[in-house]
């Protein structure tokens, strides 16, 4: 038992790093795209090799800790940020179960937990907690200002994410994820079944991350680099990389809550073995995962940023009313359309 | 000592050393950031008696909404990491005094709680309500120990729900009322100076509407 886990906890790590590296590459493909460039193609092969490089660089350089900083939070910021980061993933079913002769390996570090929608909900609430450290702690005005930025945004999204997540668990009528993703297999996917559900997740998902169109901590015009600007050198490659892991999570637990998690229409019909099935479930949900990572990266280069106080209006006086409105309505489709 | 002990001793530790050091620090930023701790290390046995759903509603409501809500208080005021917020000396025997009292009342009723152990069958006599235990868990039979070995622990967020829509509905619905009397509250509070300064701008408004 711990060294299946030990051992899917390494496969899981070691593919979402590479995943954060080569997200940022794209990242970058798909700017210099939409801003009509070529974008990095000159480290190795097509520019594959420009992950490399970037981590090469940033290991490399200087560390310097400003002196008005509070030297220890100073340094353990970063350190929740990727750790809350990472931790998401521990309960998100990659794949169906994984038939090694007799032995069902289910494809999930923790797997058999109750509760999955809860703690995806806790965790992404600690968050906040690195950013606001980062800002308080480098004893800069601008990082101040951004760390306090995040914190209130963060606040106002996570009732409308709550809120969209609602209609997921009605209409699973549980908070466990493989029960959610087995319901959406046997009906629809609840991005058809609760489209205004969805809308608000993906919405709050963007605030939750701090990207575009919602990266008012770290606009770059007001706050110079926001809540990491004392940061250099490794901690800062470690706020880039939760930055990154934390849309990659985000897309998990989307694809998980609203796209059907591994499950694919029809292909139960085509009678394949069940390591076939797994493989091919694993695959449908890697692909789900970097098309939702593809449309925040489309989104960030195409969507100008919000300006604060409309952040605050939408998140408040347009989302909520909305989520509330989604209650009622998927409550509603349960009882008239499912049941 | 098992895996168990370890790690409530390991909760236990971080528990009482981050809650010293919120009333001990001089810094009040330090303090509120040390109560992070405090609170994770609650949620970590709450996780250990296998009270799952309460464990991550600590962490939803106390680290992600109150906690953060403090940090932030703490953060907006200003200037603050310079005040020294020891307690004058003549407030000290008043709080020892209800201190003290505190203490005693908690280990009264640590001492005179009825602790359900492993062994026992606390579906036969209970101290809850009648009619949803006897719903919830009629097919339960044996003690909490030979329960959880035949089936295996469920978790706890069905068993909560149940009973806050049978037996606990009045009080479930009585705080809901309480939430929302704060929510309008705050609105006011919050609506407050507008109304203030849109009245110097128009004063015959109010006679106007009155007539």
């Amino acid at each position: 038992m711990v060294i299946e886990a030990l051992i899917k906890i390494a496969i899981v790590l070691f593919v979402v790093l590479t995943g954060v590296s080569y997200t940022v590459l794209v990242e970058r493909w798909v700017c210099a795209w939409v801003q009509d460039r070529i974008g990095p193609n000159r480290v190795g092969p097509l520019g594959l090799f420009q992950p490399l490089a970037d981590v090469l660089k940033l290991l490399l350089k200087e560390d310097i800790e400003p002196l008005m900083a509070q030297k220890w939070f100073h340094w353990v910021a970063p350190v929740i940020s990727i750790a809350v980061a990472f931790s998401v993933l521990a309960i998100v079913p990659f794949g169906h179960v994984l038939m090694l002769g007799n032995h069902a390996i289910p494809l999930t570090i923790a797997s058999g937990i109750n509760i999955g929608v809860l703690y995806i909900v806790a965790l992404t609430s600690l968050g906040v907690y690195g950013i606001t450290l980062a800002g308080w702690s480098s004893g800069s005005k601008y990082s101040l200002l951004g760390g306090l930025r995040s914190s209130a945004q963060m606040i106002s999204y996570e009732l409308t994410l709550g809120l969209g997540l609602l209609s997921v668990i009605m209409l699973s009528g549980s908070l466990d994820l493989n029960t959610i993703i087995n319901s959406q297999a046997q009906g629809l996917w609840n991005v058809v079944r609760a489209p205004l559900g969805f809308l608000l997740f993906f919405v709050s998902s963007f605030a939750e991350t701090n990207r575009q169109p919602f990266d008012l901590p770290e606009a770059e015009p007001e706050l110079v680099g926001g809540y990491h600007t004392e940061y250099s050198s490794m901690k800062f490659a470690l706020f880039f990389l939760a930055e990154y892991a934390n849309i990659i999570t985000a897309s998990a637990v989307m694809t998980v809550l609203f796209f059907g998690g591994w499950h694919l229409p029809f292909v139960d019909q085509l009678g394949l073995s069940s390591l076939a099935m797994t493989i091919i479930g694993v695959l449908a949900f890697a692909l789900k995962v970097i098309g939702l990572l593809f449309v925040f990266i489309w989104v960030r280069w195409t969507v100008p940023r919000f300006r604060y106080d409309q952040l605050m209006n939408l998140g408040w006086k347009v989302l909520l009313p909305l989520g509330i409105l989604n209650i009622i309505l998927t409550a509603f489709e349960k009882i008239y359309l499912i049941a | 000592m098992s895996i168990f002990d370890i790690l409530f001793y390991l909760f236990a530790a971080a528990i009482v050393l981050s809650a010293a050091f919120v009333s001990l620090s001089r810094n009040i930023v330090h303090a509120a950031f040390s109560l992070l701790f405090t609170f994770l290390g609650i949620a970590g046995v709450y996780v250990l008696l296998s009270a799952d759903f309460i464990a991550v509603s600590q962490i939803l409501i106390y680290v992600g909404g109150i906690l953060v809500l403090i940090v932030f208080g703490v953060m907006l005021t200003n200037r603050v990491t310079n005040i020294d917020i020891r307690a004058a000396i003549r407030s000290r025997i008043p709080a020892f005094i209800i201190c003290a009292g505190l203490l005693a009342l908690l280990i009264a009723f640590i001492t005179q709680a009825h602790w359900i152990r492993y062994d026992e069958e606390p579906w036969k006599k209970t101290p809850w309500g009648k009619n949803a235990v006897e719903q919830v868990t009629k097919p339960l039979q044996g003690s909490v120990r030979e329960v959880i070995d035949q089936q295996g622990s469920q978790g706890t967020a069905a068993e909560i729900g149940k009973l806050l829509m049978s037996d606990y509905m009045l009080p479930f619905e009585l705080l809901s009322i309480v939430l929302l009397v704060a929510l309008i509250g705050a609105a006011m509070i919050a609506r407050q100076e507008a109304v203030q300064k849109k009245r110097p701008l128009s004063p015959s408004l109010p006679t106007e509407v009155s007539q």
